[in-house]
């Protein structure tokens, strides 16, 4: 069976469908987290505290987070690897372009693939700055997210970036949510709609959600 | 006068395979005394079929099944292509779902009267017998036919009958048909069965000692002319209707197989039994390069009319109704506009020729639904024929759900074909035809919804049986290679004849002979023969014939992908096959069916039978170019439908 | 009208191509966009140029021969197959851009006719039920509730003139694929194989080069027999069943 799925272009898509909804379930719940700083320091960091005593005492201290990171590496990277493969097969399916050109798909299609690539670029750079501190502009204090946030969206570059890829999200989600849907044959007629709203519903509270904190942080709300 | 027509006759035509006995019993006991091919023996025989379509594709598929090796050919780049596919009313079957009084014996009863008495009886109540397990067959492989809210499944009436017995897939029946039996095929093409050949086209037949052995064929893509060897060969290649070059065939369908065989020896039966269809989309201009039929099922909802007066030019909705003729409906009482096809195709003639036909030219007749809207409501109309008025809207731009449809007769389907045994087996051994390539099902005329009954019992049912006797009594052959003789005669012949298209370098298109012969033909062998007309057609094809080699221009090489050369090529056999059947319609001084001559009518302009002299089949035996034909007769005996003149009234 | 037609022009598979540009005169708005071209051929062989080679046959929009790519668009601006377009939907003076289907499973043979025969190897995979002739039963056997068989029909539809793949920016033969899975999967005909069908035929899809389904949506607008989008996803949901039941066993 995971043969027949990775070997086959279907199962590919069912690996990228599954790995996406699961990225955006965490999503949902990171954005949700993330507006807990218009509730001030000391319940933003007491948050980002209680994400690492999560589960005790079953779990080990920062164990649920751990395992959180590693099911998000899982789906990140079978996410990107399938859509690797996927955009190199479509671009060999597809050598020869029309002399006659025209531009049709809806811009969320046609962004997929270069928003995909934007969207695995922030990460890295997210991580590196809020996680590791490693880019972070100013001394990265661990355990005080509160102050570590306000400092990236202090800076003009730290703004630029998460707002270009928080949009890149944005459309990243509107399609690949109902494109996913489709995927794992959630599909129909009738069902078409609603699913094309939920995936703009949920396009749009995540960019708004997700964009409040720098916009905040910018018009001196949040300090 | 031409010598051309001064043709003797010969020996007749006897068809030794029917048995004795009674009607209903002699398809079981032909296939009792056929003998078999032990199935382990099978594999070993190999068998060329030529042609895609309806009969060709479920003969493939059939004869692969039973364990045959199977070489298959099509000119089209696809076995799915064949022109079977563009078929649209429905498929006969005698099922008797209606309990409306059908039956096998009703069924043969109206298809040999609706064929003017010209039929084989014992081939016909076959094709009735096997009628009902074609459905079966096709429902069990996926055709989608239209059916009941209860799931079951639905019929229409076509017409010339009284039944509904008509099953069909909306308005795409020979489609789903077909794409049936290209599936059945592309299972045995995966099995390695069929060894399939799309792209190729078949230019003669191979006969060495009396038997065919194989064809010659010409890769499309690459032009290369190849030689394939088998124990038997198939032709399932359609009919010749595009010797009128405007036909409701495709645009490539072609006379090339029948007609090559018949130089080879396979008589040529009823040449002149063409079949013209009422209700095809009116031509617009010199530019038409093929005519689209409308299905015959309208007729079912729409009533067909003209204006009572000469010339005039009102638009159909300032034509107040008693101003209307809705002649059909008037000469016909019974059947109205459900007469039979070739009745309803002169009858539009007559109208148009008395200066009250519609639209441009005065070439066409009304066939309108504004009744059927009002009783049915617009979207049972729709749901019944949405996809053929859309097709109508896109061809003529007018909207048929406001304006009455245009309507006129064009060529359709040819009865004749080559002359065929109860096994289908022509005058040469080893070839069969099945399909429209034969002549032996509808006599003068076909009803509708018949030829796909008729394709499909050939193909599934009827070949794949007799082919087996052949087999089982000739000792398989293998290849004989190119270097033998008849072969190497064979393959110069078809280079030269190539070569030639392509050295003459003239001044005319193969389109513009193509043109000018179908248009000879459309005047003089149409829906309205005469001597005078027919003798004149004949004097002036040699002339053409002769023009076309001295200016024919066909460009590039016969070595790659050449679309003209395959076009002049098929024009060279129009050029012959046309100067048969205006022979043929000029010796048959009779009128019946889709053959009407002027010289044999009642008084009141029906088609007259002159059953003494002309009860039987026509089988022409070719005796070279030009040169005069030998007629061999085969009497029609009828045994249980008595003759009797038509009437529909 | 009065047209100019910048056509794709390849003398042979291996050979390199390039647009060319014609004048044709005379063009009546009746005529069908392959009548055009026929006036256009006529008078190339006249002149003794290569006419421009298409494919075409019953010129009644259901064999699915002809391939055109017009002005970008498969099969032309209308929803119709290339030889139901007509030239009443162009304007007098205009330039048409006339271009084979493109993709890398649909070799170009000449000018503008590609070889498809991929189509005929994704069928032979699975695209069957398999009832060989004579061993059917009889046809009111098995009732098939109305909506099954008119979804069914729905699907079976598909002419198979490739223009969902000519129109995919990936080249993917998803629509062709689905619309023969759906048409038999959901007939109790075609139960039996019902697995089988769906992996063999997109396993056979994926061989034959084409790409990948990112739901553009271009080949639904491309057919000209309607088949819907949605048809993929039914495909999709097939698929992954019979994957889940293949994986069981």
């Amino acid at each position: 069976m995971p043969r027949t799925v990775w070997d086959s272009t279907l199962g590919k898509k069912t690996v990228m469908a599954v790995s996406g909804l699961i990225m955006l379930a965490y999503l949902v719940v990171h954005m949700l987290g993330n507006l807990k700083i218009f509730f001030g320091s000391d319940e933003f960091n007491g948050y980002a505290h209680w994400l690492r005593t999560l589960g005790e005492p079953f779990l080990h201290y920062e164990w649920a987070l751990w395992i959180t990171r590693v099911a998000l590496v899982v789906a990140v990277v079978a996410h990107a690897t399938a859509a690797y493969q996927l955009s190199r097969r479509d671009l060999r399916a597809r050598p020869a372009k029309y002399v006659h050109k025209k531009r049709r798909a809806s811009y969320a299609t046609r962004t997929m693939r270069w928003g995909g690539v934007i969207l695995g670029l922030f990460i890295v750079w997210h991580i590196l700055d809020l996680t590791t501190g490693t880019l972070h502009p100013g001394g990265f204090q661990s355990g005080h997210p509160y102050q570590n946030v306000i400092d990236t969206f202090s800076t003009w570059y730290g703004n630029v970036v998460y707002l270009v890829a928080v949009l890149a999200l944005g459309l990243h989600i509107r399609h690949g949510f109902w494109s996913a849907a489709q995927t794992l044959g959630a599909g129909s007629r009738t069902r078409d709609r609603a699913l094309k709203t939920t995936a703009n519903l949920l396009a749009l509270v995540l960019t708004v959600g997700f964009v409040s904190v720098p916009v905040a942080v910018m018009t001196g709300v949040v300090s | 006068m031409s010598t051309y027509a001064d043709y003797v006759t010969g020996e007749p035509v006897v068809d030794g395979k029917a048995p004795e006995g009674p009607i209903g019993e002699r398809w079981d006991t032909r296939r009792f005394e056929a003998k078999l091919v032990n199935p382990a023996n099978r594999r070993k025989h190999t068998v060329i079929v030529v042609g895609t379509g309806l009969a060709g594709g479920s003969a493939g598929a059939t004869l692969a099944e039973q364990g045959y090796h199977v070489v298959q050919f099509c000119y089209q780049d696809s076995p799915r292509r064949a022109h079977s596919i563009a078929a649209q009313g429905g498929i006969n079957a005698a099922k008797n779902y209606r309990n409306d009084g059908d039956s096998v014996h009703r069924l043969f009863y109206d298809t040999v009267k609706g064929g003017d008495f010209r039929a084989r009886e014992s081939n016909v109540h076959r094709l009735a017998q096997i009628s009902v397990e074609i459905i079966d067959q096709c429902v069990a492989q996926g055709v989608p036919f239209a059916r009941e809210y209860g799931g079951l499944l639905d019929t229409r009436s076509f017409g010339g009958v009284q039944v509904s017995r008509t099953f069909y897939a909306r308005g795409q029946t020979g489609q789903q048909l077909l794409l049936g039996a290209y599936q059945a095929l592309s299972r045995q093409i995966a099995a390695g069965n069929v060894e399939m050949r799309p792209r190729t086209e078949m230019l003669d037949l191979i006969v060495i000692d009396g038997r065919a052995r194989g064809i010659v064929a010409r890769d499309l893509i690459t032009g290369r002319i190849d030689t394939y060897f088998a124990d038997a060969v198939v032709l399932a290649s359609g009919g010749y209707g595009n010797v009128f070059y405007l036909s409701t065939n495709a645009m490539n369908s072609n006379a090339t197989a029948v007609w090559r065989a018949h130089r080879r020896g396979a008589l040529f039966a009823n040449p002149c039994f063409t079949q013209i269809h009422p209700t095809c989309i009116p031509r617009t201009g010199e530019h038409q390069s093929k005519l689209t039929l409308m299905s015959e099922s309208l007729r079912n909802d729409g009533r067909i009319w003209v204006p009572e007066a000469k010339g005039d030019t009102r638009p159909a909705d300032r034509i107040p109704e008693d101003e209307r003729d809705y002649y059909l409906e008037r000469i016909y009482p019974s059947f109205g506009n459900l007469v039979p096809r070739d009745i309803a195709s002169r009858a539009a003639k007559n109208v148009c020729d008395e200066g009250r036909g519609v639209g441009p030219g005065g070439q066409g007749v009304y066939l309108d639904f504004a009744d059927a809207i009002a009783r049915m409501g617009r979207k049972a109309v729709e749901a019944k024929y949405g996809n053929l008025f859309d097709m109508y809207q896109r061809i003529t731009d007018e909207d048929p759900y406001e304006v009455p449809m245009r309507i006129y007769p064009a060529v359709h389907y040819t009865m004749g074909g080559l002359w065929v045994d109860y096994d289908l087996q022509t005058t040469v051994p080893g070839l069969f035809a099945i399909g429209e390539a034969n002549f032996s099902d509808h006599g003068a005329n076909r009803l509708g919804a018949s030829a796909l009954m008729q394709g499909l019992a050939d193909g599934y049912f009827v070949l794949p049986a007799t082919i087996n006797d052949y087999l089982a009594r000739h000792p398989r052959q293998g290849d004989t290679g190119r270097q033998h003789p008849v072969v190497q005669e064979v393959l110069a012949e078809t280079e030269d004849r190539l070569n030639l298209l392509l050295a003459v370098d003239g001044d005319r298109t193969p389109d513009s002979f193509h043109r000018e012969v179908g248009e000879l033909m459309w005047e003089f062998c149409g829906m309205a023969r005469t001597d005078s007309g027919l003798r004149k057609a004949l004097e002036r094809i040699p002339q053409i014939r002769e023009e076309f080699w001295r200016r024919i221009k066909v460009p590039g090489t016969g070595e790659e992908f050449n679309q003209s050369l395959e076009k002049a090529n098929r024009v060279v056999d129009y050029l012959e096959l046309a100067e048969l059947m205006c022979l043929d319609a000029l010796h048959r001084a009779e009128s019946c069916g889709g053959h009407f001559r002027e010289e044999s009518q009642t008084p009141d302009g029906e088609a007259e039978r002159r059953d003494e002299e002309f009860t039987y089949a026509a089988a022409w035996e070719f005796t070279g170019t030009g040169t005069a034909p030998v007629l061999h007769r085969e009497d029609l005996v009828f045994e249980y439908v008595h003759p009797t003149q038509r009437s529909y009234a | 009208m009065k047209l100019t037609l910048r056509v794709w022009r390849q003398r042979a598979a291996d050979a390199d191509g390039a647009m060319s540009t014609y004048d044709v005169d005379g063009i009546s708005p009746d005529m069908s966009f392959l009548e055009m071209l026929d006036t256009l051929n006529e008078e190339l062989i006249l002149r003794g140029e290569d006419p421009v080679a298409f494919d075409h046959d019953c010129r009644e929009g259901i064999c699915g021969a002809c391939s055109l790519v017009i002005n970008g668009d498969a099969h032309g601006p209308e929803r119709t197959t290339t030889c139901q377009l007509h030239m009443r939907s162009f304007a007098d003076g205009d330039t048409i851009d006339v271009e084979p289907w493109r993709a890398s499973a649909f070799p170009v043979i000449k000018d503008l006719v590609v070889d498809r025969s991929a189509f005929d190897r994704i069928i032979q995979a699975g695209g069957y039920i398999t009832a060989p002739t004579g061993a059917a039963p009889e046809a009111h056997a098995t009732a098939v509730p109305k909506p099954d068989a008119d979804f069914a029909f729905e699907h079976a539809e598909c002419i198979g003139c490739g223009a969902c793949v000519a129109a995919c920016p990936n080249g993917a033969a998803m629509l062709f694929t689905s619309a023969k899975i759906n048409h038999l999967n959901v007939l109790p005909q075609g139960a039996p194989e019902r697995e089988t069908r769906v992996l063999d035929m997109v396993e056979r899809m994926d061989d034959e080069g084409f790409g990948g389904c990112t739901l553009a949506g271009e080949c639904a607008t491309a057919c000209p027999k309607g088949i819907p989008l949605v048809s993929i996803t039914s495909m999709n949901k097939e698929w992954l069943r019979a994957a889940r039941k293949a994986g069981k066993r």
